[in-house]
């Protein structure tokens, strides 16, 4: 049974330890826990993962549909990804619209996959300026232990290397379902690293009592070559300079462990 | 022993005032050994401690305050006031009646209704519970008639001047009765609303003014003018 | 009003659209207390971009069961007027303006002394009236001083400001159309005493030493804005002052 009560001398043990270079779950500060990885889980969708990271569970469903293109971008698909914090995976989740940690949640994942531009959206048109492929990745947080957004942005890359399109043709103005299936065009491979500030120590992949301790959190995301693509500094506290930029060091260096888990061959 | 300022020069939030041997006093705080302004305000240094005279802050009660306060709800078996503090503030029915209140008895809104400006002290005030009352000392009570001015909190002992000496000036030139609230509210009652007039607009310029000098002086001209040119 | 897309933003010799340099920041104009009603406020001009910040508190917690036994609650909303954008914006909050609003909380929260006020809530508003790109660095430097106006004691204030790549340039103070048409945009907001980063976002692709870069030029832009703050908050004391000593 979990419990929010967590104790100020628990609290105070986990600090301590960080601050001599250990972890209550004997990792080391930049080790990351056990990763399961299960595809193609709910048949029903074009695409889907399930991501055990430690005893957090995200599942990630990818549904395509056809509709119509932003204005700005008449011959590029769309992506969009929601993110629900369902009241099972923890007791501080409510059932209700997205508040304001499932939108950053969403928001983080989905620029990790748009700017390294994960999606080949050029070739998601099916009729120009007039009807593109949307992508809809849903993000559905099944157990709360801490760092949601990696495990979440894993389960989206491994669901959306498991999504495949139906193919079609369009005819008479109407998009008829052909038999057959195309995979998506994924060609980058994004990966959150995400980090707590804990006795002024970085600790990556932080679980629910780390979190609870920490003074703040800063994700960076990392494409398959090394780049930054996205940064995140969340939480009440803050990070120095130096911080920040030994994070971004470490991060590139755990993106790449963690890719090898994803991305086969 | 190094200091960065001079003696009430202007200083912003996060303004390194001191370093090592200094104490940090009212609206400073120290971390790693320096001494940083919290508000914005006149730096002062005496001794080994600094602080800085905020010219804006709000009212946090203090035990032995006199206070003025609105009342805005008639409860149960009291009130609750505003005195512009970040709490409300509580006077029991015991405390007015001086008695145990008795609910069938005592019709709580015929001693003191919801809008009534009453002069009060704080009898107790922690971290954890909101301000008490009382009005039970001479001078406490409903201000039935007169002026309320209202100014920035910290600017309240300029109001009063060193040893009372603005305030007394004031009741002098315009023959009013003053009564300072900690919290920032005035009061103020004359034989005309012509001399009540004239110690509302000195306040109010004492507020505007009074991280100048020779404020004093320039006050008492100030009245005078006023009441020359009636 | 529709805006023409220009061919290129910035020229060959650094110059950009509006002839700044790449290291310069938009024209700013400040202005604290401007609102009679809330405890303290603030208006900022950064380029075409105008926001105003207000607070209010601290003060009671409602609905009440929100209060920390130990702190201040500090609530706040971002929020963009439906004017303020080219194609006239919803009034309802965006998921955009959640995100910022949070974000914009946890980079002032760290300058705030909440612990010396439990059971109360300091709430900020933060509204966008023009937006040109940057309006949470400008957001964040405006609701800094509408704290620091409102005489909540602050550790510091807190400075922001936004780097990014345009046409393979690092910039500073990115207008919209910079931010759109550009390869990278990261917002930053610093509190110089305590060295602390305390909102960092980056959204497009720099390699890591293209990122500790942006890093330094955005500290370079925050410090210039962190000196435009003290003098905002410096100026309406200094006038009574000296036209009263005179």
């Amino acid at each position: 049974m979990s419990s929010i009560m967590f104790s100020r001398v628990k609290q105070k043990q986990i600090a301590q330890l960080i601050s001599s270079g250990k972890r209550l779950d004997g990792r080391g500060l930049t080790d990351y826990r056990e990763v399961q990885l299960e595809d193609g889980v709910i048949e029903r969708a074009e695409g889907s993962a399930r991501v055990r990271l430690g005893k957090t569970e995200v599942m990630v469903g990818i549904k395509i549909e056809v509709g119509e293109p932003f204005p700005d971008v008449p011959n590029e698909g769309v992506l969009t990804v929601n993110a629900e914090l369902v009241p099972l995976a923890s007791p501080t989740f409510e059932p209700g619209p997205p508040d304001e940690n499932s939108i950053e949640l969403a928001r983080i994942v989905d620029r990790g996959i748009r700017e390294s531009k994960a999606v080949a959206l050029e070739k998601l048109c099916v009729e120009p300026g007039k009807r593109v492929f949307i992508v809809f990745i849903d993000i559905y947080v099944l157990n709360h232990d801490g760092n949601l957004i990696d495990a979440s942005a894993i389960a989206s890359l491994a669901a959306l290397l498991n999504t495949k399109m139906f193919n079609y043709e369009v005819t008479g103005g109407e998009v008829k379902i052909k038999p057959g299936y195309t995979p998506l065009p994924v060609r980058n491979y994004p990966m959150a690293v995400t980090f707590a500030k804990i006795s002024d120590k970085l600790v990556v992949d932080p679980w629910l009592e780390e979190e609870q301790v920490m003074d703040a959190r800063l994700t960076m995301t990392v494409e398959k070559d090394g780049k930054v693509c996205a940064v995140q500094k969340g939480g009440y506290g803050y990070f120095t300079m130096q911080q920040v930029l030994e994070a971004a060091k470490i991060a590139q260096e755990k993106a790449e462990e963690l890719r090898k888990l994803v991305v086969k061959g | 022993m190094p200091t960065f300022y001079e003696r009430r020069q202007l200083v912003t939030p996060g303004d390194l005032l001191a370093e090592d041997d200094y104490v940090a006093g009212e609206n400073t705080y120290k971390d790693g050994g320096k001494i940083y302004a919290t508000r914005v305000g006149l730096v002062d240094y005496e001794d080994r401690k600094v602080h800085v005279v905020a010219l804006k802050a709000f009212y946090i009660p203090y035990v032995g305050d006199m206070v003025i306060g609105k009342v805005v709800e008639v409860g149960l078996s009291g009130w609750m006031v505003n005195v512009k503090a970040p709490y409300p503030a509580l006077l029991r029915a015991s405390d007015v009646l001086d008695r145990p209140f008795r609910p069938q008895e005592d019709d709580l809104p015929s001693i003191f209704d919801v809008g009534d400006l009453i002069i009060a002290k704080i009898v107790a005030y922690d971290r954890t519970r909101d301000p008490l009352l009382t009005v039970r000392e001479p001078g406490l009570g409903k201000i039935t008639r007169g002026q309320i001015v209202e100014i920035t909190p910290t600017k309240i002992p300029r109001v009063i001047g060193r040893k009372g000496s603005m305030i007394n000036m004031l009741k002098q030139e315009t023959g009013c009765h003053v009564t300072i609230g900690q919290n920032g509210l005035i009061f103020v009652s004359g034989k005309t609303p012509e001399d009540e007039r004239l110690a509302v607009m000195a306040i109010r310029k004492i507020e505007q003014e009074a991280h100048t000098s020779r404020l004093t002086d320039r006050v008492t001209e100030m009245i005078r003018r006023e009441k020359g040119g009636v | 009003m529709l805006q023409e897309t220009p061919s290129k933003l910035i020229d060959e010799r650094g110059i950009r659209l509006d002839g700044r340099g790449l290291n310069e920041l938009r024209p700013v104009k400040i202005e604290v207390g401007v609102l009679s009603n809330a405890d303290g406020s603030a208006y900022i001009e950064q380029g075409k971009s105008k926001i105003l910040a207000a607070v209010y508190g601290p003060k009671e917690v409602h609905p009440k069961h929100l209060a920390l036994p130990d702190r201040a609650l500090l609530r706040c909303r971002y929020h963009m007027a439906p004017f303020s954008v080219e194609e006239r914006k919803s009034p309802a909050p965006s998921r955009r303006e959640m995100e910022l609003s949070k974000v914009i909380r946890e980079a002032l929260e760290p300058s705030v002394f909440v612990e010396y006020y439990p059971r109360t809530s300091i709430d900020l508003f933060i509204e966008v009236l023009q937006a040109d790109g940057g309006t949470r660095c400008s957001g964040i430097t405006v609701a800094s001083l509408a704290l620091a106006d409102a005489g909540i004691p602050m550790r510091d204030l807190v400075a922001a400001c936004a780097v990014g790549k345009v046409e393979g340039r690092l910039v500073l103070d990115l207008t919209d159309l910079e931010d759109k048409g550009g390869e990278a945009d990261v917002p930053l907001a610093w509190m110089p005493n305590l060295n602390a980063v305390t909102l960092l976002q980056m959204d497009g692709m720099l390699t890591i030493k293209e990122f500790e870069q942006v890093m330094n030029l955005a500290l370079e832009g925050c410090k210039q804005v962190y000196q435009l703050q003290k003098e905002a908050l410096k100026v309406k004391y200094v006038t009574v002052k000296e036209a009263v000593e005179e």
